[in-house]
């Protein structure tokens, strides 16, 4: 095209190299700590380059964690995590899609009301109520618990609003002409809406996985013991004050496994993260 | 919008919906409920018992140096790193806008600080600038920058703007990509018929035509630096040195689970809500108005 063509000389490629080192330089940085050793990295500055041993502090990390978290293993806080991202993304979608559904096909009386109930829930992040909902979930004895550490995060308006955006785009011919095959509101949400959801069921789940992931405040609230942490957490623990005897090069291999497991969901799910995420603003 | 043909009865519907509405009842209504009763009241220094005192704990709060300080803080934090993520996300769509080859690498590695936590891109700038082992930070002193963020308050904000900033360009970049993608190119290619440059091009046509996109972002990222940011400040800075940058999550949460002052806490979480609600109202008037545009 004429626009781009004049000007696609140098200079936004400039740019676009010094964006992507600056968003790159720090994650290399880690890196790079993750493969040298503790003394390496007290003798500041490091070197840039990384040294030989990687899989060694990787395998350290997975394996025995560190002297600050009392050496629980940073594989159990994977699991941990894994276990809260994935409750929680597909607890979101298993509670909202029908939901979304009974709203959208339905005329039944408080229909309103509990739409805008559902929906008064986007307003109020996690972290506006902390106490009042660590309070409850102490009362339910949800402490140190996989359902404590799920359950709160798994009321989701966002994700009960692109449901129903999507819903009301399915055309009446199909809602007639299952009726005329006899076919009822069970049969119609199996047969053809879940189906036809497919697209939109991925793409949620991307960000909704990477939401869980990321969960900092809750977890630090709702869990104490060790076994509970999850890596994000843990990070936090190995790190404490942040003196001479935190073992820097294993947290940098946390940091990387950390990190790991969101970034390989965006890359491989490229497609379907762009799409969830610009849609699920709408 | 409501569809023309749909179901009849009630039973399945209110079966569908139970799940949801359990867990907005249980985690959403009954702790909003708890927080605005827990802050009209005063427990005493036992927790043996309550006391009802109105307004009073909100009185308190706002007439709180140390709150308003916090307000201050937060307020700083968030329009700086709003400004700069924003800026820095136009920059980088504007010129991903325009290039051909490698585009997909540039926007794929550009998507990265969106996977990761705001507690870890604390964790990766606090390895960058800690005092004593940061490679930047003893770069910065072998310049003659007296960089410690530990005692010097600028430059434990400017650390924390930096963090927060650097995970929310990914986010600012995708949108602004896919506003700048919408705008119709034979309208840039009148304009250059016309014989306006590429700088006026910009100006008058792509950026009136980005600014409900913009706005929008700019209310998204006031509520992330405002609300998601907390893990961030929890591991770079906590909050200090001498509280300048305890923002006001992180003041919620000091308040409650370490001072235990349940009552001031909780009008604290009640004014973040009017926040947030005052917030969101803002999101859908534009979204309203956004139909005009588009």
């Amino acid at each position: 095209m004429m626009v781009t063509a004049r000007s696609s000389a140098w200079v936004p490629h400039a740019v676009l190299i010094t964006g992507l080192a600056l968003v790159l330089f720090p994650v290399y940085v880690a890196f790079v700590g993750s493969s040298l050793t503790a003394s390496d990295i007290l003798d500041a500055p490091m070197s840039l380059v990384p040294g030989p041993h990687l899989f060694e502090n990787f395998a350290r990390a997975l394996g025995a964690g560190t002297v600050k978290t009392s050496g629980e293993p940073v594989a159990a806080m994977l699991l941990n995590s894994l276990v809260m991202a994935l409750v929680i993304a597909a607890g979101k979608i298993l509670i909202s899609l029908p939901s979304a559904y009974a709203v959208v096909f339905f005329r039944f009386p408080l229909r309103r009301l509990c739409f805008w109930a559902i929906f008064v829930t986007l307003m109020l992040p996690v972290e506006v109520r902390i106490i009042p909902t660590y309070k409850i979930a102490a009362d339910l004895s949800l402490i140190d618990s996989y359902a404590g550490l799920t359950l709160p995060l798994v009321a989701s308006a966002t994700a009960t609003l692109l449901f129903r955006q999507f819903f009301l785009t399915i055309p009446d011919e199909l809602v007639e002409a299952a009726k005329i095959d006899g076919a009822g509101p069970w049969r119609f949400l199996i047969d053809t809406v879940i189906p036809l959801s497919r697209t939109n069921i991925a793409a949620l789940f991307v960000i909704l996985f990477i939401y869980g992931w990321n969960q900092y405040l809750w977890p630090l609230l709702v869990t104490n013991t060790p076994s509970m942490t999850t890596i994000v957490i843990g990070i936090r623990q190995m790190i404490g004050n942040g003196d001479t005897q935190t073992e820097w090069h294993i947290v940098m291999a946390t940091t990387l496994l950390a990190v790991l497991p969101p970034v390989l969901v965006v890359l491989l799910m490229q497609r379907w993260f762009v799409k969830g995420l610009v849609e699920a603003e709408k | 919008m409501e569809r023309r043909v749909v179901f009849s009865g009630w039973l399945f519907p209110a079966f569908l919906l139970m799940p949801q509405l359990a867990v907005t009842l249980v985690f959403f209504f009954w702790p909003a409920a708890q927080a605005i009763l827990q802050s009209m009241r005063r427990e005493d220094a036992f927790g043996l018992s309550t006391q009802f005192v109105a307004a009073e704990n909100f009185a308190a709060v706002l007439g709180d140096p140390f709150y308003l300080a916090s307000a201050e803080v937060t307020l700083l934090f968030s329009v700086a790193v709003a400004v700069l993520a924003l800026a820095a996300g136009l920059l980088l769509a504007v010129m991903a806008d325009r290039v051909v080859r490698g585009a997909a690498v540039y926007k794929t590695v550009l998507l990265l600080p969106y996977a990761v936590a705001p507690a870890i891109a604390g964790v990766l700038w606090l390895f960058l600038f800690n005092p004593s082992i940061g490679i930047v930070a003893v770069g910065l002193r072998r310049l003659g920058v007296d960089w410690n963020y530990l005692l010097d308050a600028d430059q434990a904000m400017l650390l924390v703007i930096l963090a927060a900033a650097w995970k929310q360009i990914s986010y600012n970049f995708l949108f602004f990509l896919a506003g700048l993608q919408s705008i119709p190119a034979s309208l840039l290619e009148a304009s250059a018929i016309d014989g306006a440059s590429p700088r006026r091009r910009f100006w008058t046509i792509v950026f009136p035509l980005l600014a409900p996109t913009s706005f929008f972002l700019l209310v998204v990222n006031i509520v992330y630096a405002f609300f998601d940011t907390f893990g961030i400040i929890h591991n770079v800075t906590q909050g200090g040195p001498a509280k300048a940058t305890e923002i006001l999550v992180y003041k919620v949460w000091y308040d409650g689970m370490v001072g235990l002052d349940l009552g001031s806490s909780a009008a604290q979480s009640v004014i973040l809500m009017a926040i947030v609600i005052g917030l969101t109202a803002i999101q859908f008037r534009f979204i309203e108005r956004r139909v005009h545009y588009a």
